[in-house]
């Protein structure tokens, strides 16, 4: 066991720069959009939230609200997902 | 006609200052008059790097605020003619830092025939920051082949196309440079280091240098020289590339592969 660890010991620490790449990508894309989602998009959903809840008993996690920006097709897009709870 | 272009990274100890003095250096060399001007409010150290810390009399924030006029401000270097520094100030708040006063002073530069004005940004997002990237015609992001480094260098790279003056009015987006520092090609090679390649792949800014990780950077500092002096130095030679790469001539890149010693080379030091 200990004599195998010693030739495991180097593991970890090679191929690490791959890791740095994968989460790299990840956090730039997300930050990414992020960016371009405008600064009023948390009030938004809160509002949309409490609208809702007038109607039905949901919970401010059951809305999502993103903006996706298509500039290819000259366009950004709000997408709202409710997720409503069983038999209402 | 002029050109204005920041040093910048977001994060803090990558190489700004280092580049900023070698390039100002590499760019004055090539015969233009050079100035590099210290954003760094309360922390100056271009001076420093640059050797002329005892020549400082007046700084950016008296120019700023007329306590002192731009001729009595700027520092001339002593090695390289056509250089000139115009140092931060040492003890003001960085909020002294207007947008109408920078761009008076920059307006002055190109006035008096200034034909490269290099801002040396400070770390951060802060007022210095933003100040130095403002008025920016291209910009020089400084990168270490390290995660926080390289997120912070997009986020940056975000705010040159969002903060900017040129995006502001609406004219052609700053032209951003990408500079790797601190590069070690035998990491890179055994997949401990992100290589050039995955950094391209991340940023997608057109890459204008890769300096090796180099001793030669800190005695270039202890000494005050700009370590673009020394070029028996692969750092100074990396950095002369990037300039020689900055005004248009084609250098293919040097320092970035790790080439195993051989056994002879070893043994005698070559």
């Amino acid at each position: 066991m200990g004599l195998l660890s010693y030739f495991r010991k180097e593991s970890p620490k090679k191929g690490s720069a791959k890791l740095a790449k994968d989460r790299l990508q990840i956090i730039v894309a997300h930050e990414h959009s992020s960016a371009a989602s405008p600064a009023y998009l948390p009030e938004l959903q809160c509002e949309i939230v409490a609208v809702i809840r007038k109607y039905m008993d949901i919970s401010s996690d059951d809305v999502k609200c993103e903006f996706i920006d298509k500039a290819e097709d000259g366009i950004s897009v709000l997408e709202v997902n409710v997720a409503l709870p069983r038999n209402k | 006609m002029a050109k204005v272009i920041v040093v910048t990274s977001g994060k803090g100890g990558v190489g700004k200052t280092t580049s900023s003095a070698a390039i100002g250096t590499g760019l004055a060399l090539t015969g233009a008059k050079t100035v590099v001007i210290d954003f760094d409010i309360g922390l100056r150290n271009l001076d420093l790097i640059m050797g002329c810390e005892r020549r400082v009399v007046y700084d950016l924030i008296n120019v700023i605020n007329g306590e002192a006029n731009l001729q009595q401000a700027l520092v001339k270097d002593k090695r390289t003619p056509g250089l000139y520094i115009l140092p931060a100030s040492q003890t003001r708040n960085k909020d002294a830092l207007s947008k109408e006063g920078v761009e008076k002073v920059i307006n002055d530069l190109k006035a008096d025939g200034f034909e490269y004005i290099i801002c040396d940004s400070p770390a951060g997002i802060e007022q210095g920051a933003m100040m130095a990237l403002y008025f920016a015609d291209e910009a020089i992001v400084t990168t270490n082949p390290e995660v926080s480094s390289v997120r912070d260098s997009d986020r940056i790279t975000g705010m040159l196309s969002s903060k900017s003056k040129r995006s502001e009015m609406q004219l052609n987006p700053v032209k951003v440079h990408l500079l790797i520092t601190r590069y070690c090609p035998e990491r890179v090679e055994k997949e401990e280091m992100l290589s050039i390649e995955d950094i391209d792949d991340l940023l997608g800014i057109d890459l204008l240098g890769v300096i090796p990780e180099s001793q030669d950077v800190l005695s270039a500092s202890n000494l005050g020289e700009p370590v673009i002096l020394n070029q028996d130095s692969d750092a100074g030679k990396a950095y002369q590339d990037a300039v020689d790469r900055l005004i248009g001539i084609e250098r293919e890149l040097r320092f970035v592969k790790f080439e195993k010693k051989g056994f002879l080379s070893r043994l005698f030091g070559a």
